[in-house]
């Protein structure tokens, strides 16, 4: 069997542009930082946070960064195997801060219902906004992203990977 | 993982999983509201058939805090008789929908007699004088956690002190703190030695002056005091004479190591010092850590696929 290679939408110098923009539109959207609050999503948009989080210092100011563990609040737990990963640290309190939820990849949304209620059990925030490097499209919940890097049509037989080096895709063979 | 009955059954690439499963599991409960709806519609039994004050309440916690329905279910060890009537109070409370059974019996094996009567997963609380393996991973998770060490324990030297031969606590922390790379020593004297062996690579001494002096971590049994009749030991104070923390042995510890002991404590007798005069002291801290490792085991056998099988009908 013949495995189509991987195809490269998205170079590293992409993302960091991407990320760039986003940091803008951020303190765009919020006129400033105040109480901003950015959390990434275990365990793909912890580096993206953190990537988010200097581009926003860089201009601005530095802001707390946190990431959250959804595992213990899916939907799909004994539907699916669902392991967590890092646990959860959010460095200040989330009531009345505004979070941005930073992920890599939004596709059917459930990922962040269960963020949004994992969220809720560490305070009430002001508001909460959703970064995404790459949405994918097949909502299955209504949820939409504040902060896009890259719409990209996809079907679900394909797999998005995305690392620091790039975004690719590809025929979702290897998929368990 | 089907069943947690024994470590030496689950294997240590599990042991590893669940010690960082309650990583996640200590998060939940430092926050204000500790509860998350993980296991939301699961409901965890709780069969005792022997007296237990910490490992029930500790199971019972640790299942409401993932949103699992509890039931328990207390009898007293005389008012059951093993065999049938076991296997009856299982069915029975089976049928009504029962997802995981933790059970503690004073009998050797049960949990393993138990889970070929139903399809729940079983978790042993303590069977006999064999098994108690969520006390084993609560208290391999302390040393990991009071170390700052996340993954093996490699070449630690862990002393576990007292009545070996009765004690389910033992057996399996030799299991957990072997499987975690340890090198284990149990100091007890010859009557209270299991008759075979433990395991491959476990020290055995009498001489509990020199295993102190070279332990990262002293591990004190509970001396129980029926044993006295049983004639294995002349009597309490030449037992504690020898195999007791005495202050003279709690000066010569090592400054960084840990001292822990499964509870509840006979003061006096297997302890003579104040734990909290002891800065390795981690008795509060097993019991604190012993609520996220159960929930930990909960949340690997009940969220796998399949894992609810509703038997009710």
């Amino acid at each position: 069997m013949t495995t189509p290679s991987p195809k490269r939408v998205l170079t590293a110098d992409d993302i960091r542009r991407a990320l760039t923009r986003i940091a803008h539109e951020i303190i765009e959207r919020n006129r400033g930082l105040d109480g901003i609050v950015i959390v990434g999503l275990q365990r793909g948009g912890v580096w993206l946070a953190e990537a988010l989080g200097a581009e926003i210092e860089r201009i601005e100011q530095l802001v707390p960064i946190g990431t959250i563990d959804v595992a213990l609040y899916r939907d799909d737990i004994g539907i699916r195997p669902v392991t967590p990963s890092g646990p959860s640290e959010l460095p200040v309190p989330l009531d009345g801060a505004t979070v941005v939820l930073v992920d890599d990849v939004l596709f059917t949304g459930r990922t962040v219902r269960a963020a949004l209620d994992a969220l809720a059990d560490y305070g009430r925030p002001r508001a909460v906004q959703l970064a995404v490097l790459v949405d994918r499209g097949h909502r299955e919940l209504p949820i939409r992203p504040d902060y896009v890097g890259k719409n990209l049509p996809t079907s679900t037989s394909e797999d998005v990977a995305v690392t620091p080096d790039g975004v690719t895709i590809e025929t979702a063979a290897a998929l368990p | 993982m089907k069943h947690l009955r024994s470590i030496a059954e689950i294997g240590p690439e599990a042991v590893h999983r669940l010690l960082d499963l309650t990583d996640h599991m200590v998060e939940v409960n430092r926050r204000p509201n500790p509860k998350v709806p993980a296991l939301r519609g699961r409901t965890v039994c709780n069969l005792f058939f022997e007296d237990s004050t910490r490992t029930r309440l500790s199971f019972e916690t640790a299942a409401r805090r993932l949103s699992a329905d509890v039931m328990t279910f207390t009898v007293a060890s005389s008012s059951v008789n093993k065999g049938e009537s076991l296997r009856d109070t299982v069915e029975t409370v089976a049928a009504m929908g029962v997802d995981a059974f933790v059970i503690r019996h004073r009998a050797s094996g049960v949990p393993w007699q138990v889970s070929r009567w139903t399809t729940a997963s079983v978790v042993n609380g303590g069977d006999g004088w064999h098994a108690h393996p969520t006390q084993a991973l609560l208290d391999a998770y302390t040393v990991r956690r009071a170390l700052g060490r996340s993954g093996g324990l490699d070449g630690l030297r862990v002393a576990i002190v007292g009545d070996i031969r009765h004690s389910r606590v033992a057996r399996s922390n030799v299991e957990v703190f072997g499987a975690l790379g340890a090198d284990v020593t149990v100091v007890a004297p010859a009557t209270l030695l299991p008759p075979a062996p433990l395991a491959i690579g476990v020290t055995v001494t009498d001489d509990l002056d020199a295993a102190i002096e070279e332990a990262d971590v002293l591990y004190l049994l509970r001396m129980q005091r029926e044993r006295i009749s049983d004639a294995v030991i002349p009597s309490l104070r030449e037992y504690s004479a020898r195999f007791a923390l005495t202050p003279e042995r709690a000066m010569r510890l090592g400054k960084h190591a840990l001292v822990l002991h499964p509870g509840p404590m006979n003061r006096g007798v297997e302890i003579q010092v104040d734990p909290a005069e002891l800065p390795g002291a981690m008795i509060t801290q097993q019991v604190t850590n012993g609520v996220a490792v159960r929930m930990a085991v909960l949340f690997d056998l009940l969220a796998a696929p399949g894992a609810t099988i509703g038997e009710a009908a």
